[in-house]
């Protein structure tokens, strides 16, 4: 059954005399992982900041849920249902891991301003209730030993954890990961494919991925869209995609061999 | 207000403008290229003024005082970047707008130490300071002068800007610095150039004040510095050009207002603060809308 | 629970040390510690916009300016009005404003937060560095206002015979308080928004913070209790002129906050004791020094001089202060290495 959660239609970003993304269409089925593949520079992190409305699409329209989102402001996008982690990594660098993650439920404790400075009884329910499913959250991603570290001293595949688990603190729909295995070894890789298939299950998450690692993308993702100069080459299973023609010459050797 | 009266408030407007044009423009290539805000700015016009004076003082005649009071700017910009804002340039932007702070309470009270902070009266020649009477018009030297002067440094600026190599880097580096480096440009020489530019400017817009307003106090960089940068945000902040017509627009409207409505004399520099308020409020990247943040990230 | 049992004692005991010095110090002393109070007051105001929400503000010396004026327009009696308005008889409104001492001290941070507050809109809204610009603007820009309004103000000859009801008790205890609030500002939802904007603006609005809210909070804050502080410095002083409230006072805070560590309160108060110690004992520097035979002449500046290079020093050597962005507590704790059980991490509690 036809169920599109994400539907992008029609849409093309411009910068000045640059066309960074032409006519692009893709629908994402709830439930799914879907990937965003293309050599570099072909749009992909384009599209989020249009989905997140750090862009404005220049034309062309982004529904979600059936809402129509497109050039909503990127705070508000987030109350829509939609999360996301950058390619590189950005935590919060004064703050903890658990501090990081309770960031990610700022807009879900529901205590005022004044009720914070008199300490009236709401702040104390609040914090509580939630420091609580925040420690959970890490204990689903494997590192609630590591809630009170400096969110800097941990290693780089720890660190994209705490990114994806501050996302996941903010109830999305929708995850958006910006490459999140760039820059990891094998065992880390897995690591992550592993977690991120949990998190899909428990949360109930959809989630679209921007990758370069085929290997990954072949076990993570159910369908991918590929991305050549801001347009959509190819739409399908990614066992299919690397056979492709057009694939492949837009590519040229960009593959990490699946 | 009669026909001559006008005529003499836009030529007295004219050179108000010219100064704000020449200190503004080097706030915003300074904030062009950096996207620091060199509060030290503003001093550095002091300093070059006080540099003239002293050199005056030790017997140089104008000429020459004058060149070596914007060759000590020059060297105090260029020296002020390669010391405290250089180290900084990867740390946290309000580590590097708190030194700027730094610099310039550093500047003024160092002044102040040096000359007390009674005010000096400037050594202007004759030459410049004189006054023709044209009919019922009083014309000053400087009327004439400044602008004329102002005039031929902008399309100098302009030239060395859009015309050579330096200037291509200059803008190069305002949109992107890591990628000029990439390209074997020497950013940090780039960036002192813009220093040295920019004070050189600020050091020619002290002298005219200097001249205009017959004395010289360390504290006269604080209020013309501020104007100087709400006008180049008036009129486009990173913008050259901008800087010009937002320090034109900033010295008619102070002279016009006040020659038109006497009884907001007191309030003559508040203007460059409600037009920043409303600049930011209705057209924040200011008249020539240049807007620097393209990218989000 | 063994926290807030130590925190309750620890109070106890500041407000007893506050009576106790009140009653048993001699007035010199006393007058010392007046001026301490009102300096942490507005340091640690200064602290939240400057230091937690890491937002370069040059704001103090105006919000003190509006919170001097109103406090004393509040609480000098009527007839004294009438008499020491010289320039032009006082507006009627002047005459109207009368209060006891606490509702002149909240008016005075209130207008400042209301001030505030119309700035955030234009600042905040915004990316770019405006906000300090337009701060230090406002300080002169308050002046001026100052100045050319004798009828609000008595203009240039300021206001005088303000009554001295700041005793230590009300400076010491508002100091309190002023901590207490700001502490828990940072331990609650907001003081954490505040910092994520501070750390990366960007990825604080991908979580769905609302930045410019946050700002303004900050900034609303930041400026009530600068009110506060500067009603209180109008009652101590007992007499306020507009050039009282240059950026020298802004400077002053400054230096204290990046001593203490920018976004440490408890830094902030021992960079307040250090800081105006330090102004005191280099005073010689603006007197004739007598340097190896040779005589420097009398130069007052020269403090200012010195303590401008030790900011820049600091920024380019020592960014972080005394304890960087954490409170002293934390430090102690990290240094003797107490983590928290296990049982403490699933249920949530905070250290």
């Amino acid at each position: 059954m036809s169920n599109p959660i994400l539907q992008i239609q029609d849409v093309t970003m411009r910068f000045g005399g640059v066309t960074a993304i032409d006519q692009l269409s893709l629908d994402v089925q709830k439930g799914e992982i879907y990937g965003l593949i293309g050599p570099n520079g072909a749009g992909k992190t384009t599209i989020f900041n249009n989905i997140t409305g750090n862009y404005i699409p220049t034309e062309g329209k982004i529904i979600f849920d059936g809402e129509e989102i497109t050039g909503t402001k990127p705070n508000k996008v987030v109350d829509f249902g939609i999360a996301r982690t950058f390619q590189n990594i950005r935590l919060f660098k004064s703050m903890t891991v658990l501090e990081n993650v309770l960031i990610g439920y700022h807009n879900r404790m529901h205590y005022s301003y004044l009720e914070a400075i008199f300490r009236l009884p709401r702040y104390w329910s609040y914090e509580k209730k939630i420091r609580a499913k925040a420690m959970e959250l890490l204990e689903e991603f494997g590192i609630i030993d590591l809630a009170d570290n400096e969110a800097t001293a941990l290693s780089y595949g720890n660190q994209r954890k705490v990114e994806i688990a501050r996302a996941v603190a903010t109830d999305p729909k929708l995850l958006l990961l910006d490459e999140p295995a760039a820059g990891m070894n094998p065992s880390e890789t897995e690591d992550l494919s592993n977690i991120i298939h949990k998190i899909k299950k428990d949360f109930d998450l959809t989630i679209l991925l921007i990758e370069h690692d085929m290997k990954f993308v072949n076990n993570m993702c159910d369908l991918v869209t590929v991305l050549d100069y801001g347009e959509n080459i190819f739409v399908g299973k990614p066992a299919d995609a690397i056979k492709d023609d057009k694939v492949i010459t837009a590519y040229l050797g960009e593959f990490k061999h699946a | 207000m009669d026909f001559t009266t006008f005529l003499q408030q836009m030529i007295n407007g004219f050179s108000l403008g010219s100064m704000y044009a020449l200190i503004a423009i080097g706030y915003t290539m300074v904030y062009g290229v950096l996207r620091l805000i060199n509060f030290a700015h503003g001093d550095i016009m002091m300093v070059g003024a006080f540099l003239v004076y002293l050199a005056h003082a030790a017997g140089l005649g104008f000429p020459l005082a004058v060149l070596v009071g914007i060759i000590g700017a020059v060297l105090v910009g260029v020296l002020t970047d390669k010391i405290a804002y250089k180290p900084l340039r990867n740390a946290p932007k309000i580590s590097l707008l708190i030194t700027a702070i730094g610099i310039s309470f550093f500047l003024e009270n160092l002044f102040n130490v040096l000359f007390g902070g009674v005010p000096k009266a400037f050594p202007a020649p004759e030459y410049l300071t004189h006054v023709l009477r044209i009919g019922e018009l009083y014309l000053p030297m400087t009327a004439i002068v400044i602008p004329i002067v102002t005039l031929i440094i902008l399309a100098g600026v302009l030239w060395v800007l859009y015309r050579t190599k330096y200037g291509m880097a200059i803008r190069a580096l305002a949109f992107d610095i890591p990628t000029v480096k990439l390209m074997g440009i020497n950013a940090d020489g780039i960036i002192s150039l813009v220093f040295a530019l920019g004070s050189a400017l600020a050091a020619v817009g002290g002298i005219f004040y200097a001249i205009s307003y017959p004395s010289i106090d360390p504290l006269m960089g604080i209020i013309v510095g501020l104007k100087a940068f709400a006008a180049a945000v008036l009129g486009g902040i990173g913008s050259v050009t901008g800087a010009v017509l937002g320090g034109f627009i900033l010295g008619f409207t102070e002279i016009l207002v006040v020659a038109g409505f006497p009884e907001l004399g007191g309030y003559k520099d508040a203007f460059a603060f409600f037009f920043l308020i409303l600049v930011l409020l209705f057209r924040p990247t200011g008249i020539m809308g240049e807007d620097l943040d393209r990218s989000r990230f | 629970m063994q926290k807030i049992v130590l925190n309750s004692l620890l109070l106890a005991l500041a407000i007893y040390l506050i009576y106790w010095a009140n009653r048993s110090l001699d007035n010199y002393t006393l007058s010392i510690l007046n001026n301490i109070g009102i300096f942490a007051i507005l340091a640690l105001s200064y602290n939240l916009i400057n230091g937690v929400a890491g937002q370069f503000s040059l704001e103090p010396n105006g919000f003190v300016a509006i919170g001097a004026y109103m406090g004393a327009l509040f609480t000098i009696p009527t007839e004294t009005k009438i008499d020491m308005f010289a320039l032009v008889d006082p507006a009627p409104v002047v005459l109207q404003m009368h209060s006891g001492f606490l509702p002149a001290i909240l008016i005075g941070g209130a207008t400042a937060a209301i001030i505030a507050a119309m700035l955030s809109f234009p600042v905040f809204r915004v990316r770019g560095d405006y906000l300090a610009i337009v701060t230090l603007g406002f300080g002169f820009i308050i002046r001026i206002f100052a100045m050319n309004n004798p009828a609000y103000t008595n203009g240039a000859m300021g206001l005088n015979d303000i009554p001295g009801n700041a005793d230590f008790i009300w400076i010491g205890l508002i100091t309190i308080v002023t901590f207490i609030v700001m502490l828990n500002v940072i331990t609650s939802r907001y003081g954490r928004a505040m910092k994520a904007v501070r750390d990366d603006e960007d990825a604080a609005i991908a979580m769905g913070v609302n930045t410019f809210a946050i700002k303004t909070t900050a900034f609303v804050t930041s400026a009530f209790f600068e009110g506060v502080g500067g009603a209180l410095l109008a009652s101590f002083l007992t007499t306020i002129s507009p050039d009282q409230f240059t950026f020298l006072l802004t400077f002053q805070l400054l230096i204290i906050i990046v001593l203490g560590g920018l976004g440490s309160m408890s830094g902030a108060l021992f960079a307040t004791v250090l800081v105006m110690g330090g102004m005191e004992w280099l005073r010689f520097l603006d007197d004739d020094m007598n340097i190896l035979g040779y005589h420097t002449g009398a130069h007052p500046g020269m403090r200012m001089v010195v303590f401008a290079i030790l900011l820049v020093i600091m920024m380019l050597f020592a960014r972080k202060g005394l304890f960087g962005d954490k409170e002293i507590g934390e430090t102690v704790r990290k240094r003797f290495g107490k983590k928290r059980s296990l049982d403490q991490q699933r249920s949530g509690e905070a250290l």
